[in-house]
This record gives structure tokens, C-alpha cells and sequence, in this order.
């Protein structure tokens, strides 16, 4: 034992330390699946996709594409041992490879494997594929009024008297708001490599948020057992949901050449065609009806949320759902009744996308409150100050969850304070008063979103940490980095827990070989799951370590602390890395499998009641536009931003999901437009036509802070929050800004009810039909 | 008789690279990530349009060398003749630290998924070396060019800010080898043409701007390639044949600029970002039309000859040139011509241009004292997109308050860059006031039926360019105040 060194002063948890990949990134040395080094005779596939949104397969003609230089082969759903699915809803809706019948532009029909990928790509031209065009449904309102087909079961939550509350209410709103959908843009696009091994065995490397889920995806097709089969993944290049389903289909195709000609085989598809064989956001077009009284409470709520789900169901149960379950935002409706539609359309099968639903719920929301704040001339702020939940009444949602964390008035109050929303609100209306062509708007929204997966069984992790005889680290958990810092919060726990530096932690590859059964990287739930997995591995380690000191030492188990550097038996250190090695000479487990399950959740989807949500995450944001009425072109002046993390395991990687999840989210609500033509191609299908932001959009003042006082009532991991989501929502309040500067040509009287995404246009629009009320 | 070798040879980070393969389509990001296993610059798109492929280009100007940024996925092998092409992995001090411009991206969470980031780094590097301090405009511009996913640019912008707290550009080793690099770099220029492969897969790479003119009028059949920012997706997105080609870029004879006769002519050659000071100075009513077409990758490779020999009814330089009367020079071998620039846009594809015939010239005259003129440029997204539509107006106002004269031009608006006689005639000799402006908008649906497309329906384009010649008119008044980014 050596005397006790000055304990090392670095606290790892709750501090801003950097994303362990920076280094390798700002080089160039972080590895994508695609810079890896492939194995000799390493195949290439390409997707043969449909160029018709509905049609029947007369005939297929492959036999230019088989004699291209370089082809080795075709794959077809014929080539499919096992089945010709990648459905994560379990509902066979999703083939690999269109038979029969293909449903939207851009399905995959087949696929083929080359030399290389330029000649792969350049052979699925060759294709001839004759077709019988079908009656086609392009969006949303075509799909209600050819019969409203769903691709699966539709939720319904009710909670008080509707009908009386909107008989009752002396004053109503009825209305529909377009809600766009997003294209996710990660900029590594979907990819999978597949190395062939012995027996039935494959190794995939694919870029997923749901390593498990490719893993028996991928075994179903293969017709083999879940063991067989191995997914590795060490980084994506950005998932924001677009990895958490999309990638599957990918790598069933790199397994299934792989296996049939024993070589290694990576997919990568060009990123216009994964823009068109993928998921995206989906758009909602919302049907309301709001009663509310003369004060501006809302007194009932009746809405459907229709979705464009697309041809198959994919996610899209699980994301209407959530869109229902962030029907309130931050509002008690005394009686409420919402009802979702997921569609069946002839387009991409839309799928997750940060905020899950959440997002299109909750714009929702925003526009009655809208509505009602016009038809009384009060602030928006004001009306929605008046609807807030309570914190001990008024505090039960639609599912009939009591809200116990409710802290919207403290972030709301705080923000207008810190905002100076008052004082600029009336600048805002005084330069309005003079200004012909500009018009300035500003506007503040609270956020309120719920954490847990709706799908109660998902709230699961696991990890596996290794303490290796030199005292280093080894850690594996479920969970997947791409890019939101999952992997260096899961290690600054464990460096935490047994008081080392971050470098003794190595952090490694997501692997379904380490940890098995592991739930999709989503629902913000990356570090509360796995988080606490770590830890629980953790104490498994140390409690054998602090009986080997106890026995070794002759002392009690309570005179061995855990300090940074080690353990302190009583007034003495023992370095960690000379605990591990006598432990190991004494025969002590260095090793623990953790777990982990989210306490006190329930929901019964059949009666639309339960306890959904573990706790809530909460924030507020003030954004401030000028727009040009002449054109409808727009800037955002200025965001305000205070976001609960609750007790921030990593400040700056909170703070850049926060920076981050707004631009992304005013993106989605500003510039990014997916468009499809007449004949059911998507026409925004690259960079050069799908606008997401730019540095150049970024707000000139843009303040971001974090909501220090809060500590998560619940016990997660360190006390903190999820991050991932909740901030997306934050950038509502844009568009309600550009509202309010549209509204303004009318004196504010007539509510704009801009469409999303406000592109120039929808404001321009906006702005002619002000003129018009206004006479 | 001009002398021809047939190997193309550049530099890569510190090494020579000769290469006697170099099939016409062949672009530099393929080459550096399958040929040279140099994975650091990545594929986000293969368009040139989000900036994760972005590398440097060091050229010769005169005795300096120029370094660039530039899109490696639509950067054509062909075009680096004589260059030295600088990647992420060039950046790394010897003993493995990182460079003043990485440190500061770590240090400011600069990066969160990571796959963007070795363009954001070249980008802020090619920036930093020419402009140490940048103001927030500056790293602004500098990343037009960038698409990032994850961060929401803020910690970017931070870390754009503080690179010179890490170092200096002085003490950059890319610095410090420049006067070898110009060296070594002369010494490939050494006036020979380059020709490599045969029929369609042939490469020329001509000695000068009469060996072009030569080449060309030989082989009229070749593609003339200078910045391959719209050739290039030809080949990423369309797999089409292109050659063989004839590789322009490079002549420094097509980059040059002359002011004479009341004009600025640009040879077709000059890049965008090289015209830019001469455009301020001259031009001051296109700066803002300057800094916002393409992103500075594109700005770098792209030239004002491109812009106007492909034909693009949505190129942004044909409206201002277009009102500004300028005048093109065509060449074919030593024979040239000149014309009208609107003259030359027959219809949609279609130029007036013969077989072996080249754009060598645009000659833009200045804006007599007096006149009025202004361009606005309407996209979706400000920066880094194509024009929904593109006006310029140029007004020449009589003593009596009449318009004296007036010439309108849009892209975006039909099917090429066209003037809009219907509206002028509308304005000619009327006194300029808002009735008659008012009157002029009314006719604009005589000049243009614009279609309906992703960038934005006729209606909004129609609307919006009679409100453009309103605002044209509240400017000349003094009203009619436009959005402005106030940035630091």
C-alpha cells in the first residue's frame, strides 16, 4: 500500500469534457464503415430502385445488368433464404425486394453485386422493368378521401367530456394545420459491410441506431438463428432517427451477398437514392376543434392527427402515438379527445426522426393557442401562461398521467425575464407601426416532452465493463454514438464510479456479441439506459473489490472509500491499478454484465391510460424575425434558450444537443421542403435542391443556457435529463415569430396559420391574404 | 509545334504524383479514397454541395501559389495538372499535435457526429491562412459551402474565432513550404501538353490558350471542362460519358481580367472568387449577389465563362450581365467573334455557339454615372442555393423625371435568362413613380410564364418579381429597406 497522494482533482461526471472522438475526427482518423479496410475480394452492391409510385411488375430484364463488366450476380426476393422482410413492426409489410407489386418511387426491386461499386451502380441502369401503372395516393388528404386505408392500429386518448366541453364553451376554434416532413440529412448516408464466417455465421458492420434489430432482421433473412449473426457498430456519421429502422434493409442485403458468394460485401447507396429509398419525418395535416372561454383557457380539445405513414407501417404506430402523447405541450386540457390516422400512402415508409411525433403533436398545439390569442388580441405568452399545466392541480394529461416534475412556469418566467420578451415585444410593435416593407415578429413557446419509449419494454439496457489486471477499462454498453456524446457520458460515469481518469476507460464498438437484446439508440434515452447499465456494472466490481481490500487490508468494508485515483482503505490510497492486480492474484471477478430498467412505467395502449412517461424534460425559447413583404424572404434575428437537462452529466455536450436539436428544428420548420412531383418522385432528393440550415442561418444572437438549478426528481443516472429530443421542439417558436410578423400587415387581428415549413413562399402567402382582411 | 507528354503529374501533401491512367470522369475524391486509401475526406453527397470532401488546391498565379478550397467529389483528376492538392492528413504536425485549426475545433466541441468535420476543418484552414482574425461574415462565408447535421454551427463558428489562439499562420508548415511548393509547381508547368488515353476516354490538358483554341477546333466533339462544378455531377449523378474532355482550368491566359473602354472584361476562365474584388470595385450594386451563389468550394472552382456557356436558365451572373449589356467573345481556333449575351441563349440547352466554338471572353460594361441598377437574387435558403429567381434592373432616368431608358433581366423566370421588353416598354418614357411601376407590374405575366417546381411555384415567382420592381423603385427613392444579416 502507498501513502495517500493528493487525490486527483478531476471530477468527470457533470463536467464539459470533450467528445472522445474529437481528436479523430478534426484528422480525418475517425473510422466510418466506409474507411475501413476492406478484406481481398471485398463485393459491391447497388439497389435497382422502382421509377413508379403504384404500379405492377409485368416483367423484370436482367440479363444487361448481369453482363455489365465487373457484375458477379443479381439479388431478388428469390435469393432469399429466409424472409423477405426488414418490417420492424413485426407486420410483413416491408420487403427487401418489391414482388409483384412495387408502392412508392424508389423501392428497392433488387440489387446488384459487383467488382466495384462504380460498376454495381452503373450495371442497375441496365435494368428493363415493365410495369402496369395503378391508381396512386400521393399525400395525406388524398389517402382520407379514397378511404383513409391505415397501416396500422390507430390510438385514440379521451379524458373528460368533449362534446359537452365544446357545447359548453362560449367561444371555439376550428382549423387544420400542414405540418412538412424532414429528410434526416445525416451526412454519412445508410451503409453496411458484411464479412462472410464459417458455418452460418456473418459479421455486419452497419451504420444503426439498433445494432439488435439488424441482428434479427438480419438472421430472419438468412433463415438462421439470432446467434449467427454479429453487428458492429463503432460510430455513425448522424442517425437523428434515420438509423433506427432504415438501416436494416441494408445490411440484409450486404448479409445476403455475403453469404451467397462467401466474400465480404459493403452496400452504400448514392445519397439521392437514399434519400428516395428512405424513410423521413412524416407530415401531418391536423384537423381541431378547440372550445375556450373569454380569459383565453381552454376548456376542451377534439383533433385527428393524420399522418403520411407511407406504404408499410415501419415506426409509424409508435410515432402517432407520441404525436397524440404531445397533443398538450405544456397545456391542461380540461376535456380532450385525439385521435391519430397513420395513412397508408404511395411514398417512402416515413419513420423516426428526432421528437418521434412529438414534434408535429405539439406545433399542433401551438397553433390553437395561436388562434385563440388572435381572435381575444392578447400575446400569445398570455394565453399560453393561462393554459399551463398546474403543478399540483390542473396536472393530468390526456393518458392520464399525473404530472409530478412540472417546472414550465419557473423555465417560461425565467426566460421572459432573462429575454427581455416584454420590453422587445413592444419595440417589435413599435417598429412595425413605421416600417413598410420589414416587419419584425418575436414569440415565446414553452416545451414540455416526455421521456421513456412508449413501448414499455424497450426501457432496457445492459453493459459490460472489464477491469483488466493493469487497471484499465474496458466498456461496452447498448447503446450507439452518433455523434451526441452517448459514448463519453456513459464513460465519464464509469471513470466516475471507480474515481480513475477518463483515458483508463476504453470505450469500444457497440457489439451484439457484448451486449445482447439491446433497444434501438432513440427516445433520448441513450444515457438514462445505459447510464445507469455502466453503473450498476460498475458496483457489481467494486463491491468484489471492496470485500478483496476489506479481507487484504483487515479492515472494514465501510473504512474502503472510493476517491478519485482508487480506494482509500482507511487513511491510505490503493491506485486502482494495484487494487485490480491483486484482486486478480486473489482470484476477485473483474468483470460484470449491468442492467438496467426504467422504474414505475406502464401504458395500455387498449384503454389509453398509464404512467407513458418516466419524467418530463422542459424548456422555453424567445426567437425574434424580420421579414420582407415583398418577397417573403426572412431572417432570425435572435434566439433565447433556456433548456432543463436536469443535473447536466456533460455541460457542452448538452449544450451543443441543445444548439444543435434548434437548428435541426428550424430546419425542418424553415427551409427544408420535401417535394414531390406529379408523378410521385421525390424532386428534393440532394443537397443541391433540400435546403437544411447553414452557418449562415444561425441566429446572430443565439443564447443558450441551461437550466443549472434543475435536478431530475427521478433517480437517473447523476440526476440528469435526457437531451436528445427535447430541444428539437424549442425552434416552434420561429415559426411563431414569422406568425406574428405576417400577422402584423393586419394589425394582428387575423391569425396567420402558416403551413410548415414556412419557406419565403408560405410568408409571401401569408402576407397576401393579411392585405386581403385587411382590406 | 506544341510538345506533348502523357502523364499528369501533381503534387499530394509531400509527395510527387504522376499518373499516366486518368480516365476523363475520373474524380479526386474516388482517386484519394480507393486509389490512395486516403480516407480522412469523405462522401456526404457527390455534388459539391455539403463541403465533407472539402481539400485545398494550391496553384500557381503569377509567382504565388494560390491555395483553394475545393469539393473534391466533382473535382475532375484531369484538372490537377501542376497542382498541389492538400488533404486532411497533410494537417497533422510531424510528431502527431494537432493543427491550430484542429485544436481549436476539439477544444469547441466543434464536432459531434465527426463525418463533416475534415471539411469544416479544410474550410476554416484555407479561411484562416489568408485571414487569421476573421470577422463572423467571414467564417460565415468561408462555410456557405459546409453542411453540418449535428452541431448547429455554433461551436464551429466559436472555434472559427479562437484558430489564431493556437497558432499562427507564419508558423503553419504548409506556409512554410510554399516557396519550395511554387518551385516544384513551376517546374510541372513546363509548357507541354498533356494528352492521355484515346476516343472517349481521352484527356487533353492543353500548353496554353491557343493550344486549346487549337485542340478544340480539332476536336469539336470534346468537352470543354474548367471548374466541373456542373460537368461533375454529370458523372457523380448521371454516370454520363464526357469524354474526351479538354481541361481549361489550369490556363492562367482564361483567368485573366482587363479594364478598358469603359469595361471590365473577364476571361472565361476566372473563378468566381477571383472575380470578386474586381466585381466590388466595378460592381458594388452585385456584392451581395457575389457572396451568395454556391458556397466557397464552388465560388473557388466554378467561372464566370461556365456560368454562361452552359446555358442554365438559373445561372445567377446572366441577369446583371444580361441589364449590363455585356458582350461575349467567342473563339474558334484564331477566329473570334462577339456578340450580345442575351443574343447567345437561343432556348432551353440551346446556345449560339458552333462546333469547336468556346465562350473565351465576357466584357461587362461599367454602370454610367447616374444610371440605377440592382440585382436581387430570391432562394429558399439564403445562401448555398439555387435562385428561385434572379432579377436585375438597370435605369437611366431623364431630367424630366421620365424613364429615359431601362433594361430588366431574370433567370429563373422562363427557360432562359431573359429580358423583360414587355415591362420596359411599360416604363419607357413614363415618369418614374409608383403609378406607373404599378402599371409595369401589372404586364410582367407578358414577359414570363414561370413554372412550378422544388425551388417555388409560378405564383410565387410572378408575385415576387413584380415586387422586386417595386422595391427597385422605393430604392431609387430611398425606401424600401432590405433584410440585412447583422452579423459582427
Amino acid at each position: 500500500m502507498s501513502s495517500a497522494p493528493a487525490p486527483i482533482s478531476v471530477a468527470t461526471l457533470h463536467t464539459s469534457t470533450r467528445h472522445d472522438s474529437g481528436p479523430k475526427h478534426v484528422t480525418g482518423t475517425a473510422e466510418y464503415i466506409d474507411d475501413m479496410a476492406e478484406p481481398g475480394g471485398t463485393m459491391h452492391a447497388y439497389l435497382g430502385l422502382s421509377t413508379k409510385a403504384h404500379a405492377e411488375i409485368v416483367s423484370i430484364d436482367l440479363s444487361a445488368v448481369k453482363a455489365a463488366p465487373g457484375v458477379i450476380g443479381v439479388l431478388t426476393a428469390e435469393d432469399i433464404p429466409g424472409e423477405n422482410d426488414v418490417s420492424p413492426s413485426h407486420k410483413h409489410d416491408e420487403p427487401i425486394f418489391a414482388t409483384g407489386k412495387v408502392h412508392f418511387w424508389g423501392q428497392p426491386i433488387f440489387a446488384v453485386v459487383a467488382e466495384t461499386r462504380d460498376q454495381a451502380r452503373r450495371a442497375a441502369q441496365l435494368v428493363k422493368i415493365e410495369y402496369r401503372e395503378l391508381d396512386w395516393l400521393p399525400d395525406i388528404r388524398s389517402a382520407q378521401a379514397n378511404g383513409g386505408k391505415l397501416v396500422t392500429e390507430p390510438l385514440k386518448l379521451e379524458r373528460g367530456n368533449v362534446d359537452d366541453g365544446l357545447t359548453a364553451a362560449p367561444r371555439s376554434v376550428n382549423g387544420s394545420i400542414s405540418i412538412g416532413g424532414q429528410d434526416h440529412f445525416y451526412l454519412e448516408g445508410q451503409i453496411a459491410f458484411a464479412v462472410p464466417g464459417e458455418d452460418e455465421d456473418v459479421t455486419i458492420y452497419s451504420s444503426t441506431q439498433h445494432p439488435s434489430e439488424v441482428q434479427l432482421m438480419v438472421a430472419a433473412v438468412l433463415g438462421v438463428r439470432q446467434n449467427a449473426v454479429t453487428v458492429n457498430i463503432r460510430r455513425m456519421g448522424g442517425g437523428f432517427g434515420g438509423k433506427e429502422t432504415q438501416g436494416n434493409l441494408f445490411a440484409a442485403v450486404a448479409a445476403l451477398a455475403a453469404k451467397k458468394w462467401n466474400r465480404a460485401c459493403k452496400i452504400r447507396p448514392d445519397r439521392d437514392d437514399d434519400m428516395q429509398a428512405t424513410g423521413k419525418r412524416h407530415d401531418f395535416v391536423v384537423d381541431y376543434v378547440v372550445g375556450y372561454d373569454e380569459s383565453g383557457k381552454i376548456l376542451a380539445v377534439d383533433a385527428v392527427y393524420a399522418a403520411r405513414a407511407g406504404f408499410s407501417s415501419d415506426l409509424s404506430g409508435p410515432v402517432t402515438d407520441r404525436a397524440l402523447f404531445h397533443s398538450d405541450n405544456a397545456y391542461w386540457y380540461p376535456a380532450v379527445r385525439v385521435r391519430s390516422e397513420p395513412l397508408y400512402t404511395n411514398t417512402v415508409s416515413n419513420t423516426a426522426f428526432r421528437g418521434f411525433g412529438g414534434p408535429q403533436g405539439m406545433m399542433a398545439a401551438e397553433r390553437w393557442i395561436e388562434d385563440i390569442a388572435y381572435a381575444l388580441g392578447k400575446d400569445p405568452l398570455e394565453v399560453r401562461k393561462a393554459n399551463f399545466y398546474g403543478t399540483d392541480t390542473n396536472n393530468v394529461t390526456p393518458y392520464h398521467q399525473t404530472l409530478s416534475d412540472n417546472v414550465i412556469h419557473r423555465v417560461v418566467d425565467e426566460l421572459e425575464a432573462s429575454s427581455d420578451y416584454q420590453a422587445r415585444r413592444q419595440a417589435m410593435i413599435e417598429f412595425n407601426r413605421t416600417s413598410t416593407v420589414l416587419k419584425k415578429g418575436i414569440a415565446l413557446i414553452p416545451v414540455k416532452f416526455g421521456i421513456s419509449f412508449t413501448a414499455t419494454w424497450y426501457n432496457q439496457a445492459g453493459a459490460l465493463v472489464h477491469v483488466y489486471k493493469d487497471g484499465s477499462i474496458h466498456l461496452s454498453h447498448g447503446g450507439t454514438e452518433m455523434g451526441q456524446g452517448l459514448y463519453i457520458k456513459v464513460a465519464q460515469v464509469v471513470a466516475d464510479a471507480f474515481g480513475v481518469n477518463l483515458d483508463t476507460v476504453k470505450i469500444m464498438a457497440t457489439s451484439t456479441g457484448k451486449v445482447p437484446n439491446t433497444s434501438a439508440t432513440a427516445a433520448s434515452s441513450g444515457s438514462d439506459l445505459n447510464g445507469m447499465a455502466a453503473h450498476d456494472a460498475c458496483e457489481q466490481i467494486k463491491k468484489r473489490l471492496v470485500a478483496h481490500a476489506a479481507q487484504l487490508y483487515q479492515a472494514q468494508e465501510s473504512e474502503c472509500v472510493w476517491v478519485q485515483g482508487g480506494l482509500q482503505v482507511r487513511s491510505e490510497l490503493v491506485p486502482f491499478a494495484e487494487l485490480a492486480a491483486s484482486a486478480y492474484l486473489n482470484r476477485v471477478q473483474l468483470s460484470a454484465a449491468g442492467f438496467y430498467k426504467t422504474p414505475t412505467i406502464h401504458w395500455d395502449r387498449a384503454t389509453g391510460r398509464g404512467h407513458p412517461f418516466y419524467y418530463f424534460a422542459y424548456g422555453a425559447s424567445v426567437s425574434e424575425v424580420t421579414i420582407d413583404t415583398l418577397t417573403g424572404e426572412y431572417h432570425v434575428d435572435r434566439v433565447d434558450i433556456l433548456h432543463d437537462v436536469g443535473k447536466s452529466l456533460n455541460p457542452a455536450i448538452d449544450k451543443g444537443q441543445v444548439e444543435g436539436g434548434f437548428v435541426q428544428g428550424m430546419g425542418w420548420l424553415t427551409t427544408e421542403e420535401l417535394v414531390w412531383d406529379g408523378k410521385g418522385q421525390l424532386r428534393t432528393h440532394a443537397p443541391s435542391t433540400y435546403k437544411i440550415p447553414l452557418a449562415s442561418d444561425v441566429p446572430p444572437v443565439f443564447n443558450v443556457q441551461l437550466a443549472e438549478w434543475s435536478v431530475n426528481k427521478e433517480p437517473t443516472i447523476g440526476r440528469s435529463k435526457a437531451v436528445g429530443e427535447p430541444p428539437f421542439m424549442l425552434a416552434m417558436s420561429v415559426v411563431e415569430a414569422l406568425g406574428v410578423a405576417v400577422a402584423s400587415v393586419a394589425d394582428y387581428k387575423v391569425a396567420p396559420r402558416l403551413d410548415t415549413p414556412v419557406t419565403p413562399e408560405r410568408v409571401l402567402m401569408g402576407v397576401e391574404r393579411m392585405k386581403e382582411a385587411r382590406g | 509545334m506544341v510538345e506533348v507528354t502523357n502523364a499528369l503529374t501533381f503534387l499530394l501533401n509531400g509527395e510527387e504524383v504522376t499518373l499516366t491512367n486518368v480516365p476523363p470522369d475520373q474524380t479526386l475524391l474516388d482517386w484519394l479514397r480507393l486509389e490512395r486509401r486516403l480516407r480522412g475526406s469523405k462522401e456526404g453527397c457527390a455534388e459539391g454541395d455539403c463541403g465533407a470532401c472539402t481539400v485545398l488546391v494550391g496553384r500557381l498565379m503569377g509567382d504565388e501559389i494560390i491555395y483553394d478550397a475545393v469539393t473534391a467529389c466533382i473535382r475532375l483528376m484531369g484538372s490537377l495538372h501542376g497542382t498541389h492538392v492538400v488533404t486532411v492528413e497533410h494537417l497533422r504536425g510531424e510528431n502527431g499535435q494537432l493543427h491550430p485549426v484542429q485544436q481549436a475545433m476539439v477544444e469547441h466541441h466543434g464536432s459531434q457526429c465527426g463525418f463533416c468535420t475534415p471539411g469544416f476543418v479544410m474550410s476554416l484552414y484555407g479561411l484562416w491562412m489568408r485571414d487569421p482574425h476573421p470577422s463572423r461574415s467571414a467564417i460565415e462565408k468561408a462555410l456557405q459551402g459546409n453542411l453540418c447535421r449535428c452541431t448547429g454551427y455554433a461551436p464551429i463558428i466559436r472555434a472559427a474565432e479562437a484558430i489564431s489562439d493556437h497558432g499562427s499562420p507564419q508558423g503553419d508548415p504548409l506556409w512554410a513550404e510554399r516557396i519550395a511548393v511554387a518551385g516544384k509547381i513551376k517546374a510541372l508547368n513546363d509548357g507541354r501538353r498533356v494528352e492521355i488515353g484515346e476516343g472517349a476516354e481521352k484527356v487533353f490538358i492543353p500548353a496554353s490558350l491557343d493550344d486549346f483554341a487549337a485542340i478544340y477546333a480539332e476536336n469539336p466533339e470534346a468537352r470543354i471542362v474548367a471548374g466541373s462544378t456542373d460537368v461533375g455531377l454529370w458523372v457523380t449523378k448521371f454516370m454520363r460519358q464526357i469524354g474526351p474532355v479538354i481541361f481549361v482550368g489550369h490556363l492562367q491566359e482564361l483567368r485573366r481580367t482587363e479594364i478598358a473602354d469603359g469595361a471590365v472584361k473577364f476571361f472565361a476562365g476566372v473563378s468566381y472568387s477571383e472575380a470578386q474584388p474586381l466585381i466590388v470595385q466595378h460592381f458594388p450594386h452585385l456584392r451581395e449577389l457575389w457572396g451568395r451563389f454556391a458556397g466557397e468550394q464552388v465560388r473557388n472552382m466554378g467561372t464566370i465563362g461556365g456560368n454562361i456557356a452552359n446555358g442554365s436558365p438559373i445561372g445567377d451572373t446572366p441577369p446583371p450581365f444580361i441589364t449590363l449589356g455585356a458582350r461575349l467573345t467567342l473563339r474558334k481556333g484564331d477566329v473570334r467573334r462577339e456578340m450580345a449575351l442575351e443574343d447567345f441563349f437561343i432556348a432551353y440547352g440551346k446556345q449560339d455557339r458552333q462546333p469547336g466554338e468556346f465562350v473565351e471572353s465576357v466584357s461587362i460594361p461599367l454602370l454610367p454615372a447616374g444610371e440605377h441598377f440592382a440585382t436581387y437574387k430570391i432562394s429558399k435558403r439564403r445562401d448555398e442555393d439555387i435562385s428561385a429567381l434572379c432579377g436585375a434592373f438597370r435605369l437611366k432616368l431623364g431630367a424630366d423625371g421620365r424613364v429615359e431608358s431601362t433594361r430588366i433581366a431574370f433567370g429563373g423566370m422562363a427557360a432562359t435568362p431573359k429580358r423583360a421588353m414587355a415591362v420596359e416598354a411599360a416604363l419607357v418614357g413614363k415618369s418614374w413613380s409608383a403609378d406607373t411601376v404599378e402599371a409595369a407590374m401589372a404586364v410582367f405575366g407578358e414577359d414570363y410564364q414561370p413554372i412550378t417546381d422544388m425551388r417555388a411555384s409560378a405564383e410565387y415567382r410572378l408575385l415576387t418579381a413584380k415586387n422586386l420592381l417595386k422595391r427597385f423603385y422605393l430604392e431609387t427613392q430611398g425606401q424600401g429597406e432590405r433584410l440585412k444579416r447583422e452579423v459582427a
